[in-house]
């Protein structure tokens, strides 16, 4: 079985994938993506960085940090036929905060009631249409990075001037949301194939509860009602090795805040007493049906 | 293998390498919190890792 980890850099998640195959008489080939220069229309014959020929590969396990890097090299094995893990339409749906509530809204999927507007008056509109508090999140990107709880008038003035004067063209797409009151943390649920494998919570005195953000992490237990939701969430997004970010409302209610394609789990599998990585890998051998 | 000792080319403090440690790994200067990639194990050479870009996460 012939299997490359792509990857910007290695990280702990990926020392732990690496070891996960290796535990199974696997040595995946390292791709770097900074190394990547593919001829579109050459197909799967072409060499990987690695030497051997894309098609080769039984499996492309995408683990970019970059998610533009990432994505689009799915977008290209994926149309030669080559078998990844996520894929592209997995990939293209979750890096996309938009996308997203448009797949769990197609699925019925509970989630933050969200508005859409395309210019600063539209979206003070939109905001005063949630209500304050509201959050103002960018479409793409990740770790908690450039989210805004907007308290008034003034500061969402404010922000929205600096994201149109300061921020390019994707910064003047407005994905506004209701500011959902969590009980102090929220939850971080990893579903591989149709299971919901482990989940956590992350508490934080900050409403953004992100463990990249100082969020700590404990376990959470993986309730049938959790898994039902998540694995849900999951197949709307296309499918694959996903974590699900869960939100309870102030009635108890779950309703789901986003979706991670490569997804951070080094501080996940301690709290909750399940090998993530070892899980991951063996989905994925089971998947593609070859004995190792 | 043991942990070996890199100099940080940032402050030229001392980097622990782990003895698992891996090319193209991320790790840590403790003295001035650099981010370092592992170009190469063997001589071992440490660079600055790249800044964290905006389409950077998971």
């Amino acid at each position: 079985m012939r299997v490359a980890l792509l990857v910007t850099h290695i990280r702990a998640e990926e020392k732990l994938i690496l070891a996960a195959f290796n535990n199974r008489d696997i040595s995946p080939d390292i791709i770097l993506d900074r190394e990547l220069n593919i001829e579109i229309t050459q197909g799967a014959e072409q060499l990987a960085p690695s030497g051997i020929a894309w098609r080769d590969y039984d499996l492309i396990f995408e683990r970019c940090v970059s998610t533009s890097r990432g994505m689009y090299a799915l977008a290209i094995l994926n149309s030669w036929g080559v078998r990844t893990y996520n894929t592209y339409e997995t990939a293209a749906t979750c890096s996309d905060k938009l996308q997203t509530s448009i797949a769990l809204m197609q699925h019925n999927i509970p989630q933050p009631h969200t508005r859409v507007a395309f210019t600063p008056d539209s979206a003070m509109q939109a905001i005063e249409d949630v209500k304050y508090p509201a959050v103002l999140k960018p479409v793409t990107g990740s770790w908690g990075r450039l989210l805004a709880r907007v308290h008034n008038r003034d500061s969402a003035e404010a922000i929205l001037e600096h994201r149109q004067t300061l921020g390019d063209y994707n910064h003047h797409t407005y994905y506004v949301q209701e500011y959902v009151d969590k009980p102090g943390r929220d939850i971080r649920a990893f579903v591989v194939g149709d299971r919901t494998i482990a989940a956590i919570y992350r508490a934080s005195n900050h409403w953004i509860t992100n463990t990249a953000r100082g969020g700590l992490a404990s376990n959470c237990p993986v309730t049938d009602q959790l898994d039902e939701i998540c694995v849900r969430a999951a197949e709307a997004v296309g499918g694959g090795i996903l974590a699900v970010d869960v939100l309870e409302d102030t009635r108890g209610a779950f309703v789901v805040n986003e979706i991670n394609h490569t997804m951070e789990f080094r501080n996940s599998s301690q709290p909750t007493g399940v090998d993530i990585a070892q899980e991951v890998i063996d989905f994925v051998i089971g998947q593609i049906g070859v004995v190792a | 293998m043991r942990n070996r000792m890199a100099l940080c080319p940032a402050c030229d403090g001392e980097v622990v390498i782990p003895a698992d440690a891996m090319e193209n790994e991320i790790v840590s200067c403790l003295e001035c919190g650099a981010e370092l990639e592992i170009m190469c194990l063997d001589p071992l050479e440490l660079d600055l890792a790249p800044e964290v870009e905006e389409d950077w996460g998971e």
